[in-house]
């Protein structure tokens, strides 16, 4: 098992000119930041009006994610640490804006501009220090501040993240809701230990949404509720089964009674003479 | 880099109170029109953009033809053309972000601003 690349070295360095190369010319790490980046704008729930929005991808490395962004139609900015990773995406001649800054510095933004944010595989990068004057919480706290003022109201952020830990998982959700956001996790494929990916999904505004259920496999008990994004609830079925009923003599009528009497008589058994009041009605109570 | 982006950047040194807009020192624009035109992605940010910055900062690339107010009512298309092409078509590929407090300058290479903030800064 590798060792997690924020253990190695900061971004900036882990992420240099060849391992920036390495990075994007990978097809199964290219195939896997498409489907997580596909997945995330799924989560961020716009508006299925066909109006391009005006997106931000943290952490937005070589433009992989922002590629499948552009593809959907939307306007980015890409904001990324490492210039190694971004001189890769001006080489592949992204649609995107690049920045060069580190989010855990803020993200300098004017209020209220941008209508969602990504962010695949970045945020973890956040809860190491790697400078002495770094401080992970203050970071974290900056961070969601700045994201927080810079989204526009009913805005949402998601981001993918592979937490080191539950308390990594925890420090990050924490600064979050602090900084006003509301939401939490969606887990795809909880029992899989290959395909279990997490989603943060951060709402920002009083915009009343629903979070969406994880995907599970096939096999599971229970079904996507993917309807979930048109705003729909689900109402679960509120019929509990009433304990075990009375059953009813529904096919047993009068004539199975005389035939089976007669059975027994043929057993040689002593049955009581058949009369008009054999297998009659009775009360209920009997 | 273009407008649309500048017109959201802000100073993020700490104490700094006047950070937007930026100033553009604009050494080298190119012009990219492969930007496709549509009106209610333009209506959307309309809303969103600070008008004056843009026209400043369209001016300071060496496009004078926006107005110096966006209209009132219903946008013609003549405007919405040559608001699409300063929001979206005007790109920044080398020079600098100055912060118009402090003077401090973000360099623009290959269209990338270099928006990092030194240690005392942050």
């Amino acid at each position: 098992m590798s060792t997690r690349p924020e253990l190695l070295a900061p971004p900036e360095i882990f992420y240099d000119d060849s391992e920036a190369r390495k990075y994007t010319s990978s097809s199964r790490i290219v195939e896997i930041q498409a489907r997580l980046s596909e997945r995330a704008l799924e989560l961020l729930a716009l508006p299925e009006d066909d109006v391009p929005r005006f997106l931000l991808d943290i952490g937005c490395g070589s433009g992989l994610s922002g590629e499948t962004i552009s593809e959907n139609g939307h306007h980015w900015i890409g904001l990324d640490i490492s210039a190694s990773m971004l001189n890769v995406a001006v080489e592949r001649e992204v649609e995107g804006d690049l920045l060069l800054g580190d989010m855990g510095q803020g993200l300098g933004l004017r209020a209220g501009v941008i209508d969602g944010a990504i962010s695949i595989s970045a945020v973890q990068w956040l809860c190491n220090a790697d400078k002495s004057s770094h401080e992970p919480r203050l970071r974290l706290k900056a961070f969601f501040g700045s994201l927080y003022r810079c989204l526009s109201r009913g805005a949402r952020a998601v981001f993918q993240v592979y937490p080191e830990s539950i308390a990594q998982r925890e420090l990050i959700l924490g600064q979050a809701l602090k900084a006003g956001f509301g939401g939490g996790l969606v887990v795809d494929y909880p029992h899989s230990t290959k395909k279990r990916k997490e989603f943060l999904v951060l709402t920002c505004g009083s915009v009343p949404t629903s979070i969406n259920d994880g995907h599970k496999d096939s096999d599971d008990d229970d079904d996507d509720s993917e309807d979930e994004e048109n705003g729909m609830v689900c109402v679960s079925d509120r019929n509990r089964p009433r304990k075990k009923q009375r059953t009813n003599k529904k096919g047993k009528g009068r004539e199975w009674v005389l035939r089976k009497k007669e059975q027994s008589r043929r057993k040689g058994n002593d049955v009581p003479a058949d009369s008009k009041y054999t297998a009659r009605k009775r009360k209920s109570r009997f | 880099m273009r407008l649309i982006v500048h017109n959201m950047l802000t100073c993020n040194i700490k104490g700094v109170v006047n950070k937007f807009p930026l100033r553009i020192e604009a050494e080298k624009v190119v012009i990219k029109k492969e930007v496709d035109f549509n009106t209610d992605f333009l209506r959307h940010m309309l809303a969103k953009i600070e008008w004056k910055a843009l026209v400043d900062g369209a001016r300071s690339m060496g496009y004078t033809e926006l107005p110096d107010h966006a209209p009132e009512a219903e946008e013609s298309y003549s405007f919405l053309k040559k608001f699409h092409h300063a929001l979206l078509e005007l790109h920044l590929e080398e020079g600098s972000l100055v912060c118009q407090e402090t003077g401090r300058k973000f360099p623009v290479e290959k269209g990338v601003p270099n928006m990092l903030l030194h240690e005392d800064e942050v």
